[in-house]
């Protein structure tokens, strides 16, 4: 690297277009920055199009706008700080930022079930699946020919009717018998007609959304391409009226109109009738946070599962921390014989994926044929009563949460330096008081930025509850709040229960969970920051 | 087939947009899934999830369907494909319902998509299949329940390849004979428990949040039902069952045999261990579905499988019926070849293949006929399905799975029957006129 000795350029002379010699990069490092460069440039060049068409010009312009930084701060010669600081940002900015500020721009709405498209979109779909099939009328089959170009037409439905053996040609005029000779059928289809390109099964398809607009007007409806190959006669019996914004029913003269219906619009009739469960999404302000504040069902357990939810968490960070604490001490003495044996036997429940203890876990709780019962030779019912479940959660939790810590202070405690604890010898410190005054106020310098997350990852621990005990147990008169649900669990059943998907609802929930934790951690970290003052 | 309502892995994966939403910057290695403590940014839940979301393949015509069906539908679909020249792919998930919804929505779903009747409410709200046009004489050939199970709003949405119900298993040691009645089968349940020979007289799924698709026969054979029936075959949600007085016989029924009972009825048996006790011979009888086969016959126990009878004097037992069906996507890239697909599926070929590969009683009846000789455990289950009424598929019943289970749950622990099913009942009301 003789080449860091070079004087830096002075930057304030240097012009763009000189900066990428002026670094003095060697050439293959120049080339993988041209390329890198050149590599970004092009991905937001080719998603435009796509962007475009989709009409998102958030992320287009996002797009382009990370681009020109980065081209920006790489190309040229200015801002070093920055090139070290840009990677950290964007990532902070996509998977940080970003779904926080999509986050609370969705709990704005009633998005979910019934409620996922425009309403534009849904009038259509409701209008297109009216379409009934004529009784008692023919199946055509289909030919489909045109008499321009195979994916814009104008395009000609060639029908036989199959028992008599009758050929038509179809358009958007009407139903037109053809001769006997007109055109050539091969085993019930038309195979070739003068004047008509046929259309292969693949050009159909291609021209598939333009097929279905054309629909040939019979007396009992009109004859729609079904398939590649087929076409039927059959009526559609909703017509939407944009002005009055009415869907009316053509058999019975019913007419239904958006009206509300909880968070949403639906078609109704005069009397109530709804004519589809199908809604669109809509913007509903602050009805969402309105609705976590004031639904009984939450206010009601609220207190409750919050002291629960902190309850757990700070006994989980509490109690894997002591035992990890406690292993990594007794295995980081010297007179320890075999501590590599004991460190892997130890870390064996961190290298068993969660989701695979939990369940494990579940099973051995089961009261009746489960391990722990059967072995111990208890009778407990441990996910059949609220405090023996919450014991049952703490345990499996302590079980699969030590090794961590049990690693984080291996890894701490051989950080500190052993003059420190000869000093402290020769002072009189000895064992227990030792340990007390100086290798745990070192230890927890370290540690305990990390106890600070594990709080807030066990504080919305949702896997843990999830698949022990999901909540249970349940009271029989309350359904919803479960003897050891937290707050993400508990939330997450309100949100995904019994409406279906409430995406904007969850979001809403999920918007004031971050609040919640984030300054949680915040009142920790400023605590934390005690601890660091001692050094 | 509904074994968990909503099913885990609804849960789960929302839980992902949840945790990715809340997580914000807090995302601390989770033990399990780490390898060193280094690796902090990791979001935890993206590495322990095994299942990610299907992505739309490239081909002409897509379809998603699940691991235990995907041979058959491949060996249909490209013979489908090689007669209209054209490219298919059949892809596998694990939550496709809940992947569908949002697939097709942003355009980039499926053109088919397979899978249970009572998906349909939800698929029809949010506009994300299409009606299928099959003629009456074509829909002639499946059962009646089948094609009343695939109806919704008076319009076909599916085609039905495949039934499933559930019925009685005994073991044939224990319990030679077929019982007349279910008090039957737990009395000699029963009186094998005390001679020691098995730990379980009747598994029937409970668990601690409770188990309403298995509990279905019971709730009928006592005069109770989840939702009216309106004249056209359809169900009324403002008519709603549970409260009423067939459902706090049954609560009654429930509680005598559950924990402060006889203690037939056990949350310690749920549906992670019915079938496994079954299989290990430590229960005399079992209520399962057709999915319980492979695993008993695996295990070499001794069964036979009946429909399940009703308790001495009262209403036949009527468990739920389900139908798989195929889908055609709303906003599918290739709607003329799904279409097509449907027709060519609308055979007795077809479906043959789709029993010889998913050994689901099949919803054709010709084919159902074809196969019964050989098949007499299927064919149990499908003539269960064929005198069963179908699962609710309205939107309304997602609000009946969690409350009308946990209420089960809680009388089988011991709660007081009536308060507990008409609270149940009550909150299901307004969750209902909430949603």
């Amino acid at each position: 690297m003789a080449r860091t000795f070079a004087p830096p350029a002075p930057r304030s002379t240097v012009e763009p277009g000189l900066a990428l010699r002026s670094t003095r990069a060697s050439t293959p490092a120049l080339i993988v920055k041209i390329v890198s460069i050149g590599v970004i440039v092009g991905s937001a060049a080719a998603l435009t199009p796509t962007l475009v068409g989709q009409e998102r010009w958030g992320f287009l312009i996002a797009i382009w706008l990370i681009a020109a930084v980065i081209v920006a701060t790489y190309a040229t010669g200015r801002g070093i700080p920055v090139k070290y600081l840009l990677p950290g940002t964007i990532f902070l900015v996509a998977f940080v930022v970003y779904p926080v500020v999509a986050t609370a721009q969705l709990s704005a709405t009633n998005y979910g079930d019934g409620t996922r498209g425009t309403k534009e979109g849904a009038i259509a779909q409701i209008v297109g699946s009216s379409v009934v099939e004529s009784p008692d009328a023919p199946r055509f089959n289909l030919s489909v020919g045109t008499t321009g170009s195979a994916t814009a037409g104008p395009f000609t439905f060639l029908l036989v009717e199959p028992e008599s053996g009758d050929a038509f040609a179809g358009t958007e005029e009407g139903l037109e018998p053809l001769d006997d000779g007109a055109v050539t059928v091969t085993e019930d289809f038309v195979t070739e007609a003068p004047g008509f390109t046929l259309l292969t099964p693949a050009e159909v398809n291609a021209a598939g959304p333009a097929l279905t607009e054309l629909t040939v007007p019979t007396e009992n409806g009109a004859i729609r391409r079904l398939g590649i190959r087929q076409a039927f006669e059959g009526r559609t019996t909703l017509v939407y009226d944009e002005a009055s914004d009415t869907i009316t029913n053509s058999l019975t003269g019913q007419t239904f109109t958006p009206q509300p219906a909880g968070d949403r619009l639906l078609f109704l009739a005069e009397d109530g009738t709804r004519l589809s469960d199908q809604s669109w999404k809509a913007s509903v302000g602050f009805d969402n946070y309105v609705k976590v504040f004031t639904d009984p069902r939450i206010s009601a357990d609220f207190v409750r599962i919050f002291v629960w939810t902190l309850t757990f968490a700070v006994l989980s960070v509490a109690t894997t921390f002591a035992l990890g604490l406690g292993l990594a001490t007794m295995l980081n003495d010297p007179r320890v014989r075999g501590q590599r044996a004991y460190r892997s036997i130890l870390l064996l429940p961190y290298a068993i994926p969660g989701f695979i203890s939990l369940m494990v876990w579940s099973g051995f709780f089961n009261k009746d044929f489960g391990l722990i019962n059967e072995t111990l030779g208890l009778d407990i019912n441990w996910f059949g009563d609220a405090t023996w479940a919450k014991i049952a959660i703490l345990l499996t939790n302590l079980w699969m949460g030590f090794p961590y810590m049990f690693l984080v202070c291996t890894g701490a405690l051989q950080a500190i330096p052993s003059e420190l604890k000869e000093a402290a010898s020769i002072d009189g410190a000895n064992g227990f008081r030792g340990f007390r005054e100086i290798t745990f106020p070192l230890l927890l310098v370290a540690v305990a930025p990390l106890l600070v997350a594990s709080f807030a990852f066990n504080f919305n621990n949702f896997n843990a509850i999830r698949l022990l005990t999901d909540g249970a147990p349940f009271g029989p008169a309350n359904p919803t709040a479960g003897g050891t649900d937290i707050l993400i669990s508990y939330t997450m059943r309100l949100a995904f229960g019994t409406g279906g998907a409430q995406f904007g609802f969850a979001a809403a929930i999920s918007v004031l969970l971050f609040i919640l934790t984030g300054v949680l951690a915040a009142i920790q970290f400023r605590s934390t920051r005690a601890l660091e003052d001692v050094n | 087939m509904r074994r968990i309502p909503r099913g885990l892995a609804v849960a789960v994966g929302a839980s992902l947009l949840l945790a990715a939403c809340s997580g914000g910057g807090d995302a601390e290695p989770t033990p399990e899934a780490e390898d060193t403590p280094a690796a902090e940014e990791t979001a935890p839940e993206e590495e322990a999830d095994p299942d990610a979301p299907l992505v739309r393949g490239d081909a002409d015509l897509v379809i998603w369907t699940d691991n235990l069906k995907i041979g058959p539908i491949t060996e249909i679909a490209e013979a489908f494909g090689e007669a209209n020249g054209i490219s298919v792919e059949v892809q596998a998930g694990t939550d496709v319902r809940a992947n569908f919804s949002t697939a097709d929505a942003a355009g980039n779903g499926p053109d088919v998509v397979v899978g249970a009747h009572d998906w349909v409410g939800e698929f029809v709200q949010n506009g994300s299949v299409d009606p299928l046009t099959l003629t009456a004489a074509d829909l002639g050939a499946y059962s009646e329940s089948a094609v009343r199970a695939a109806s919704f709003g008076g319009q076909l949405y599916g085609l039905p390849y495949g039934v499933e119900s559930i019925a009685l298993y005994r073991n044939t040691d224990i319990a030679p004979d077929a019982p007349a009645t279910l008090d039957d089968a737990i009395a000699a349940g029963q009186a094998a428990l005390d001679a020691g020979t098995v730990e379980s007289a009747l598994n029937l799924p409970v668990g601690e949040n409770g188990d309403a698709y298995h509990m279905q026969p019971v709730l009928t054979s006592l005069g109770g039902y989840l939702f009216g029936i309106n004249a056209d075959g359809s169900y009324n949600p403002e008519d709603l069952g549970i409260g009423g007085p067939g459902s706090l016989a049954a609560a009654q029924k429930i509680y005598d045999l559950g924990e402060a009972g006889s203690n037939v009825l056990r949350r310690s048996i749920s549906g992670d261990n019915t079938i496994s006790l079954f299989a290990e011979g430590k229960s005399a009888f079992l209520i399962s579905g057709p999915w319980a086969l492979s695993t008993l016959d695996e295990a070499g126990v001794n069964y036979a499988i009946t429909p399940i009878p009703p308790f001495a004097g009262q209403q036949p037992a009527k468990p739920f019926m389900g139908a798989q069906l195929f889908f055609v996507a709303a906003h599918g890239q290739n709607k003329p070849f799904a279409q097509e697909f449907i027709n060519y599926m609308n055979s007795e070929e077809s479906m043959q293949i789709m029993f010889d590969g998913a050994k689901l009683p099949p919803a054709m009846t010709s084919v159902s006929e074809m196969i019964a000789a050989d098949n007499p455990n299927i064919s149990v289950f499908g003539d269960a399905a064929a005198g069963a009424d179908p699962m609710p598929a309205i939107p309304a019943m997602a609000a009946v799975w969690d409350p009308l289970g946990k209420a089960y749950s809680a009388i089988v622990g011991g709660a007081d029957p009536a308060s507990t099913i008409t609270s149940a009942g009550d909150t299901i009301r307004a969750a209902i006129a909430g949603g």
